[in-house]
This record gives structure tokens, C-alpha cells and sequence, in this order.
């Protein structure tokens, strides 16, 4: 391994050949099938990347993307970002997050916003920054304010762990973690309120890899066998992607309903025993979670144990907190986009009110968001 | 505009464009001002006026520190206006505290930077500020050359003209985010803040005829080309592939989700010329940095847009940068 190379791990999954080969497989394939068929790309990286590099330019009309919520930004509810807002405008509150979230506007603004009125927001790339942090300002509390999916919750509980163990006792943790699988089965039964039947279009899913690295292939068992929809664990480079496709459409002309994995350098069925272990530690599911866009989703968030109360700033500043739910934007459409029934360019504010500096709906808060993809790479070719 | 001035307006972005045109060029309004190039043309076209001041974090940075960095913006700024930086004045506000001995290490930094650009401080002014009120040291230079090569203007893009960049994008941001607080990266990458009048004399020197220039400071190449696209109402279609970018700001860019024509430079500048002037403005370029490569071409696709080709056959556009960079979260 001495000899690995950052480029080593992207380098050969660019090739210009490669890709084009894969879209001639593609295309012969697809002449195969017997209906089109609808992709959903559960995670934002996937969307980011089937923009970026112009996959759809290459899929022939009856393969088509539906754009999934995996991004842990755009998902997140405005009340909890009020919530992230309120504990950062505390007096001797450091507020520590992860990168993008600093822009999402909540009801009083981002904590861009809080931070120009004199609150200290920071953004880290690896939350044991916040031990440093807490360290060098032992006369403040630093709260971290936790996202992500299955990808940083082991991140998270790291964290946790060091600072139990460390006793130290100024770091807090505002838990907003999700869980991929639980949105998957919401979106497959969930309920299209405008005909009031059941509606959703999606045929097959492009599992992401590095939430597999962690929770293993097995969380996808159910979806072939309960749900009838093939899943294949696909890796974020662009052959990758398009390997993962032409995996799916095979299934498809082969009559075959299966959970595959593309990204096999990488990912086994059981995942990282380890990390699992360290989130079940100190992590319980909710039993509900409100997604922005989508609503309440049984059983798809985490939050501390109840032992570990003690580091719950939901629980330690409950008396500041907003409880009230905060309804969407009545023209965002982002719900009908996350469920595969809309695209972000049917959205009436898309580009014109809602844009990536001025944000309405959650799918252009992130780089990751659909509508944000759109936006910055699709928005005319 | 917002109510609040956010970090996001000073990105040289958009938020940042529509901080300058509703707020500065609204009430300064003047034709000069109206051109928006990196430096004023005055006296006739016979000299180039420039301002810029400096903050960065940290002040000392693999490969440079804020004094040479505050010599060349403004040296470069100048010299992307085919002039020779002349004459100088040098502003500091220093934080109370600050060490001495850093202050003299970064005035004998800009010292160096000036005799490379052949230019003399002949004024300047110092106020020092409580503790708090700037972050340790914020340097402005004033600049003012004489224009040795006319007629430089981001107007002048035409349908057939080729794009190049001086050496590989990227590095001036990739390092100082690398470096920063919060992001914890071990990397031997060095900024490329640098003085360019050197080269542009030596363009000017083989006879090449340069239509438009710019340094691509913050917001990258992206910034750059999307506003002589828009400036002079073509399109630039770029080859992805030909971008050059080094393997470690390439590293840093994959990590963090970022992309090298978005990062700023310091000392890297976009050069448009006519087809004809191609070679001999790269052969010029390579002397210096062989990294040094064409990238585009003008043509009329899609007006007013930047197009990037990829190398399996699909195209998008490239925006301007906009928001605050940040990592992605996974």
C-alpha cells in the first residue's frame, strides 16, 4: 500500500475510452427493455457526479435518473437549522459543522448569517477538531452540530467516545444523523397526495459505496427480495457510475431482481463491523424524523442514548430550542423531485427565485442537492 | 442585496459582483470605473492606476507570506494591463501585540517582490488598531505603471481566438486551504504567488499581439473566462482534459469537492490571443513554466457562456463560482 497515490484511486475510473465504451454497452442493452426504466440515485454524491461529468448526455431516452435525497444538507428541516441558529447566537457557544451546512438558510438566516452578527460558527472537515477547539476555549462550550448519513455518524461517534473518555466537558453534540435504508422504503410506499395513489417511478437503485463501506451491502438485502427493485452499490467516479447502470440494465433484460455491488474494491456485505459497533454504542434510532421535502420518516434518525443525555445540547438547551415544525416553501416542489415525480427544471422557481445564493427549496441549498446540480452544470445544454 | 454584508461577498464571485455594481458602482459612477478592468486606464491610455488590499490567513504561507502577496496583486494587477508597475504606496493597519520582528520579515518580503517588478513604494501610512479590531495585519497597496502594450481589453474576444493559462490553476488556494485552521492537511504544495510582469514583458518582447489578460485571482479561471465571455458576448469552450492542475491540488480539490478553476492564484494569469500568436505566446509562457498550456478557444456556441468539453463527448457549462468555499461533508 506504501506506493498508493491519491490520483491511484481516481485516475483510471476517468478514462474517456472506458466511459465511452460503457455507453455503447449501455445502448445496446437498453434496446432490450421492455419499458424504460428509472434510476434513483439515492445519495447527492451520485447526483453531483452523473451531472458533473454529463452521464445522462450519454444514456439512451428509455434510461432515465431520478434524483434521490441523499444529501444531508438539503434534508434537513428548517426548525433544525433554527435549532443550529439559536445555539450559535448563545453567549459562549462555539458552534462547530461540516462544511456546507453553514449555508442553509433557516427562519432567521444561515449560520453564515449568525456568524456576520458576531456568533462563532466554524466549519471542520473532521470533528476531532473539535477537541482542539474545546481545548484552546475551555471557558466555552463547542457544539457540534452533527450531519450525514451513515458516512459521518461513525465520525461522530468517535467523538463522542474521546470526549467520555477524555472527561472533557465543555464539547456538546446536536445529533441530526440519518439512516439511507428507512428513506428508500419511504419513497417506494410513499403516497403522491396530488392523485392520492400510489406513484412512485422508481425501478432500480444506485446504492452509494461509501455508506456500504461502513453499514456493508446487507442494508440493501431487503429491496430485491421485499421490494422488487434491484439495487447495485456503485462507487462516485464516473466509470464507476456507468458501470453500476449498464449492472442494472443487465438485470433488467436478464429478468433478474437482485442486490449487486459495483464498487467491490471496497465494500463486502457486512461492512465495518468496528464503526457499526461505535454507533450502536452510543446512538438509538428516533422514531421519527422530519426530512424537509418529505416529512416524517419512521425510524430513519439517530440521536445520543439516553445515558449520554449529559452531552445532548437538545436536551442541556431545550428551554431555547424552537419546537415548532416549519412547513416548505408552497412553490418548492423538492418533495415531487426527491419521490422521482418532477424534475428540478418543472420547478416554477427554479433559476429565478430559488438559486444556489438564494436558496427556497432544500435540492439547492448544497452542492449535492438535485437542483443545485442542475443549476451549476445542466442549466441550459 | 442582503441585509448583512456575508464572507460570501468578498468570494470574486457572483454575490460579490453584485456587491460591487449596487453598492460601489452605483454611487462612484464614471466611465473609467465602468470598464472594470484589473487596473484604471488614464492619461490618455498611457497609464495604468490599481488598488487592492490584503488579508490572509495564515499571514506566512508555504511559498509566500502577505507582503509579497500585497506587492504582486497590485504589480499584477498593473501588469495585466500591459503596463510595468512604476511606482507604489503601501498602507498597514496592525493589530496591537503584533511581533515586530514579523512586521520587518514581510516589509523585506514586499522589498524583494518590488525590485523584481523594477517598482518603488514612495508613500505610504500605519495605523495600529486595539486587539480584535483587524485579525493582526491588513496591507493596502496602490499602484501606478506606464502601459507598454495598448489596447488590452476583456472586450476583445473574437471567434477563433485561443485561451491559455500561464502554468497550472489551483495552487494559491489549494495551499492556504490546506493550511488552514479546522482542515488539518500535511501537503508540500507551495502557493504560486509570483510577480508576472517578467512575463509579460517577455511577451511583449517576441512580438506577440495579447488581446486580453487577466490573473486569475479569486475565483479562479472559472471567474476569468466567464467574464470575457460575457464581456465581449462569445462563448469559451474549454477542454477539460487541457486544464493543467498539479497531482496534489488535483488530491486536495477530490478530497474537499472542490474544483482547481475555482481556486484563487496568485500568480497565474488567462491569456487570449489570435490564433496565429498560439505558439509563439505558449513558447514564451514554457520558458517559464512548462506547465504552461492552451486551454480554450472562442468560438460563438452559446454567447455570454463558458463551455467545458469533457474528453468522453459530453459538454456543460461552467458557472462562476458562487458562495463560500467549503468542503463537502462526505
Amino acid at each position: 500500500m506504501e506506493n498508493l497515490e491519491l490520483k491511484n484511486l481516481y485516475d483510471d475510473f476517468r478514462d474517456g475510452e472506458t466511459i465511452k465504451a460503457y455507453a455503447n454497452i449501455i445502448a445496446e442493452d437498453a434496446k432490450k427493455l421492455k419499458k424504460p426504466i428509472n434510476i434513483m440515485e439515492v445519495c447527492g454524491g451520485h447526483t453531483h457526479t452523473i451531472m458533473k461529468f454529463g452521464l445522462p448526455q450519454l444514456l439512451p431516452e428509455n434510461v432515465n435518473f431520478i434524483h434521490g435525497p441523499g444529501c444531508p444538507v438539503c434534508i434537513m428541516p428548517k426548525e433544525r437549522i433554527d435549532h443550529a441558529y439559536v445555539l450559535a447566537m448563545q453567549d459562549d457557544v462555539i458552534l462547530v459543522t461540516l462544511g456546507d451546512m453553514i449555508k442553509v438558510p433557516g427562519s432567521n438566516g444561515s449560520l453564515q448569517d449568525a456568524r456576520a452578527k458576531g456568533a462563532d460558527v466554524r466549519f471542520v472537515y473532521s470533528p476531532m477538531e473539535c477537541i482542539k477547539i474545546a481545548e484552546e476555549h475551555p471557558d466555552k462550550t463547542v457544539i457540534f452540530f452533527a450531519i450525514g448519513f451513515e458516512t459521518t455518524t461513525p465520525m461522530t461517534a468517535v467523538l463522542v467516545e474521546q470526549v467520555i473518555k477524555q472527561k472533557i466537558t465543555n464539547i456538546l453534540f446536536h445529533i441530526n444523523h440519518v439512516t439511507v435504508p428507512e428513506v428508500m422504503v419511504e419513497l417506494i410506499d410513499s403516497r403522491d397526495v396530488h392523485v392520492d395513489s400510489y406513484n412512485n417511478q422508481i425501478d432500480a437503485f444506485l446504492g452509494p459505496s461509501h455508506v456500504s463501506v461502513i453499514s456493508g451491502s446487507k442494508i440493501y438485502d431487503k429491496f430485491p427480495k421485499d421490494y422488487g427493485r434491484p439495487v447495485v452499490v456503485t462507487g462516485f467516479e464516473p466509470v464507476d457510475a456507468m458501470q453500476g447502470i449498464s449492472m442494472i440494465i443487465k438485470q433488467f433484460i436478464e429478468d433478474r431482481c437482485e442486490l449487486e455491488v459495483q464498487y467491490k474494491r471496497v465494500v463486502n456485505h457486512e461492512g465495518n463491523l468496528k464503526a457499526q459497533e461505535l454507533i450502536e454504542t452510543y446512538f438509538e434510532k428516533m422514531s421519527l424524523f422530519r426530512w424537509r421535502g418529505l416529512g416524517n420518516v419512521p425510524d430513519s434518525g439517530l440521536k445520543l442514548r439516553k445515558e449520554y443525555a449529559a452531552y445532548d445540547a437538545e436536551i442541556q438547551y431545550k428551554d431555547v430550542l424552537p419546537i415548532a415544525e416549519i412547513e416548505d416553501h408552497k412553490l418548492c416542489i423538492c418533495g415531487d423531485i426527491l419521490r422521482g415525480m418532477a424534475k428540478p427544471q418543472e420547478c416554477t422557481i427554479f433559476g429565478t427565485a430559488c438559486k444556489p445564493t438564494t436558496p427556497i427549496g432544500s435540492c439547492m441549498v448544497s452542492s449535492e442537492g438535485a437542483c443545485a446540480a442542475y443549476y451549476k452544470y445542466g442549466n441550459l445544454i | 442585496m442582503t441585509k448583512t454584508i456575508t464572507i460570501a461577498h468578498g468570494n470574486g464571485g457572483e454575490e460579490n459582483n453584485e456587491l460591487i455594481k449596487k453598492i460601489f458602482y452605483k454611487h462612484f459612477e464614471n466611465d473609467i470605473l465602468a470598464k472594470s478592468e484589473d487596473a484604471a486606464v488614464i492619461e490618455d491610455g498611457k497609464l495604468a492606476f490599481t488598488t487592492d488590499s490584503f488579508t490572509v490567513s495564515p499571514l506566512f504561507f508555504p511559498g509566500g507570506d502577505i507582503g509579497k502577496l500585497a506587492v504582486c496583486g497590485t504589480c499584477n494587477d498593473l501588469a495585466m494591463m500591459g503596463a510595468k508597475p512604476k511606482y507604489m504606496t503601501c498602507s498597514v493597519i496592525i493589530e496591537e501585540g503584533f511581533p515586530t520582528r514579523d512586521l520587518e520579515k514581510i516589509v523585506k518580503s514586499m522589498k524583494k517582490e518590488l525590485e523584481i517588478n523594477g517598482a518603488i513604494v514612495v508613500s505610504g501610512d500605519t495605523k495600529v488598531v486595539p486587539k480584535g479590531a483587524v485579525d493582526k495585519l491588513f496591507i493596502n497597496t496602490t499602484g501606478i505603471g506606464e502601459i507598454e502594450h495598448k489596447g488590452i481589453t476583456a472586450a476583445g474576444l473574437k471567434s477563433g481566438m485561443s485561451i491559455l493559462v500561464s502554468r497550472d490553476v489551483g495552487a494559491h488556494g489549494a495551499t492556504i486551504f490546506a493550511a488552514r485552521e479546522g482542515i488539518e492537511l500535511d501537503s508540500t504544495l507551495q502557493t504560486d504567488c509570483a510577480s508576472l510582469y517578467p512575463q509579460i514583458k517577455a511577451l511583449i518582447d517576441a512580438n506577440v499581439n495579447i488581446v486580453t489578460l487577466r490573473d486569475a485571482t479569486r475565483g479562479g479561471v472559472s471567474a476569468v473566462l466567464n467574464e470575457w465571455a460575457k464581456t465581449s458576448d462569445v462563448c469559451v469552450e474549454v477542454e477539460e482534459e487541457s486544464i493543467p492542475v498539479q497531482e496534489e491540488v488535483r488530491g486536495i480539490c477530490e478530497m474537499l469537492g472542490f474544483e482547481a478553476v475555482d481556486l484563487a492564484n496568485e500568480g497565474t494569469f488567462v491569456l487570449c490571443v489570435a490564433k496565429k500568436d498560439e505558439a509563439k505566446a505558449l513558447e514564451v509562457l514554457q520558458n517559464t513554466h512548462t506547465t504552461s498550456r492552451v486551454i480554450a478557444t472562442v468560438t460563438e456556441q452559446y454567447k455570454g457562456k463558458v463551455l467545458l468539453n469533457s474528453s468522453w463527448g459530453t459538454k456543460r457549462f461552467l458557472d462562476l463560482p458562487t458562495g463560500e468555499l467549503l468542503p463537502r461533508i462526505c
